[in-house]
């Protein structure tokens, strides 16, 4: 096989590898916008958040450290423990969930039938609150995210192709990165999951009955307080899953929160209303931008990769509005 | 006109029957500043079929709404008044737990979840129930005896079903939470005439052999009173008039401004005016 042709192989599979992580980040804002209808603008912040604490609790770091010792003039960082990666991994789920209920309880019980973007403007202003919040809680500066997840290149894959090039073609075999791999892996079992709970619960029925229609829901005993609850704790739990693959890939800062911005083109893509939507619309875009980057990127300068997936989704947007897997708009009259 | 006669002596029997719901004297103002009811009062008898009846407007809907507290969510209050269920206060009770002590509403409308199947649709019905999945299979195969068409479309999504179908899938929803007294909101809106006569054929044989009181709004006077056993007017927000169904039916105003026919068996539209006469309360 040419050297070319299997160049081309590597970067379609590294494509798919990056598209599963803006899946990732896609899943949280389908899950909220599907539930209640609210563009959540704080996911990404939400993402950004939970590894934040998450290595926090895992080091052992005292939270509001700044201020307690600001106020105190005492000198403590640390409570000089180490927290397993598995506990620290559900401590991090008890506080999305404790997030979850708090947001129910301040900000949406007040606006029950308000307009979306009302609800829309309510998010903005949670996704600067979690931010200002996260780093008073833990700090601002840059830390690795460390769970024991493997990384770097798979040495058996490289091993097991390199004899599919040409002698001399310089082709050392495909190239993946073992977190990508890994990343796969869990996103699969959380889309898997995620269909199963709300296809075959009585939770999951009701979930698609409040994203259908509120009032019909609340007219069978549904609570939609309860509800959302849920639904925010999933979307909660998403995000720690997000956060937790892309801190592992490239630290916890606050970048972290920008990788929602890389969700909105696959959510455009796959439609707001799809979670196997948000799936292929993530790997469209990281299979495109990846080969755009590969074969046409050098004629024109490259780094075409920060701005692929938005030009894709304007194109989108003038053709297909409701994205591959949202619903058709229809307006009747 | 056998079985009206029947259900009209069904109806003076009911007059001396439990009061399940009482709605006194209560005013309803939505957004703070839009007055809605200005004073409805009824009685609800155990085993009966109740008609709230008026035209757009008159504020059934509201008064539905205001006892299973969906109020709330469409920013209205009741500022006035009192509504008890079984002597009880429910202003403080929620949606879920008026579902719980057995009070549902088939609102307006169908409002059927669109994307979920005919059978999901009925099993969200019993959400809040905590009987075991035994009782509700069994129910889910009486709302299917019931409703044999709802048996054929299944596994279809409520959306691709027709206006009848929807508004069976609505009511045989609000049977799976295996409630007392169902409100019925309007469920001849845009049925073929055919289709409504099947309907409330259908919610008399509930109200019969399950037992399930029901309070029924609706526009179409005529068959609303044909199947009902009292009914109460609604002009712009307060009764105007009430009694039980075979009155109703005889009075020479309701023939005239509800039912279409005049004394002469012509609807006079030269004279067209209201009807207002207050129901005086504290008589």
């Amino acid at each position: 096989m040419s050297a070319n042709f299997l160049y081309t192989i590597e970067v379609i599979l590294n494509g798919l590898m990056a598209g599963v992580m803006y899946s990732l980040v896609a899943l949280g804002f389908v899950l909220i916008f599907k539930a209640s209808g609210i563009f959540n603008y704080a996911q990404g912040v939400m993402a950004l958040f939970a590894a934040m604490t998450l290595v926090g609790i895992q080091q052992g770091q005292v939270p509001f450290a700044h201020l307690i010792n600001a106020a105190f003039g005492t000198k403590i960082h640390h409570f000089g423990w180490t927290v397993p990666a598995l506990m620290a991994i559900l401590l991090t789920l008890v506080v999305m969930i404790l997030f979850a209920i708090l947001v129910e309880r301040i900000v949406l019980k007040h606006l029950v039938n308000q307009e979306p973007i009302i609800l829309f403007m309510a998010t903005i202003g949670l996704a600067y609150f979690m931010e200002g919040m996260g780093d008073l809680m833990w700090g601002s500066e840059l830390k690795t995210l460390d769970i024991g997840l493997p990384s770097g290149g798979s040495l058996w894959l490289e091993e097991a192709t390199v004899g599919w090039g040409a002698e001399g073609s310089g082709f050392y075999g495909l190239f993946i990165d073992k977190l990508d791999i890994v990343a796969t892996g869990v996103a699969l079992a959380l889309v898997i999951s995620l269909t199963l709970f709300s296809q075959y619960t009585k939770t999951g029925r009701a979930l698609r009955a409040v994203a259908d229609d509120h009032q019909a829901a609340l007219s069978v005993g549904i609570s939609l307080r309860k509800i959302w609850v849920i639904v925010w704790a999933i979307a909660g739990f998403v995000a720690m899953v997000a956060g937790i693959m892309w801190g592992a890939k490239s630290g916890v800062q606050f970048s972290l929160s920008l990788i929602a911005l890389k969700a909105l083109p696959v959510l455009i893509l796959g439609g707001f209303t799809s979670i196997p939507g948000a799936i292929i619309g993530g790997l469209i875009i990281g299979v495109g931008e990846k080969l755009f980057e590969f074969s046409i990127g050098p004629m024109i300068g490259g780094a075409t990769e920060n701005w692929f997936a938005y030009v894709l989704a304007l194109v989108f947007l003038i053709f297909r509005p409701q994205g591959l897997f949202g619903d058709k708009i229809i307006e009747r009259v | 006109m056998t079985e009206t006669a029947s259900a009209a002596a069904a109806g003076d029997s009911a007059a001396d029957a439990e009061k399940l719901l009482e709605v006194n004297n209560i005013e309803v103002i939505y957004n703070h500043v839009i007055l809605v009811l200005k004073g409805v009062s009824l009685d609800v008898p155990k085993g009966g079929i109740t008609a709230l009846l008026g035209g757009n407007g008159a504020g059934k809907t509201t008064t539905l709404k205001a006892i299973s507290n969906l109020l709330h969510s469409e920013r209205g209050q009741v500022t006035k008044g009192s509504i008890l269920y079984r002597g009880e206060s429910v202003a403080d009770l929620s949606p879920e737990q008026l579902v719980k002590q057995g009070v549902v509403q088939v609102m307006e409308g169908r409002h059927c979840f669109e994307h979920l199947t005919v059978e999901e649709n009925l099993l969200t019905g019993s959400y809040t129930r905590r009987d075991g999945k035994a009782a509700i299979n069994r129910d889910l195969d009486m709302v299917y005896t019931y409703f044999p068409r709802l048996r054929e479309r299944r596994k279809s999504q409520a959306r691709y079903t027709s206006g009848g179908e929807q508004q069976m899938c609505a009511i045989g929803r609000a049977l799976m939470s295996n409630p007392e007294t169902i409100l019925l909101d309007e469920p001849s809106m845009g049925l073929a005439p055919q289709l409504v006569e099947e309907i409330f054929e259908i919610v008399k044989k509930l109200n019969e052999q399950e037992g399930v009181s029901i309070l029924l709004a609706e526009q179409n006077t005529n068959v609303a009173l044909r199947y009902a056993h009292y009914g109460y007017i609604l002009e712009s927000g307060r009764v105007v008039m009430d009694g039980t169904a075979s009155d109703l039916r005889e009075n020479p105003d309701v023939k005239e401004f509800y039912l279409g026919v005049a004394e002469d068996g012509q609807k006079s539209f030269r004279n067209v005016r209201s009807y207002r006469r207050r129901k005086r309360w504290l008589s």
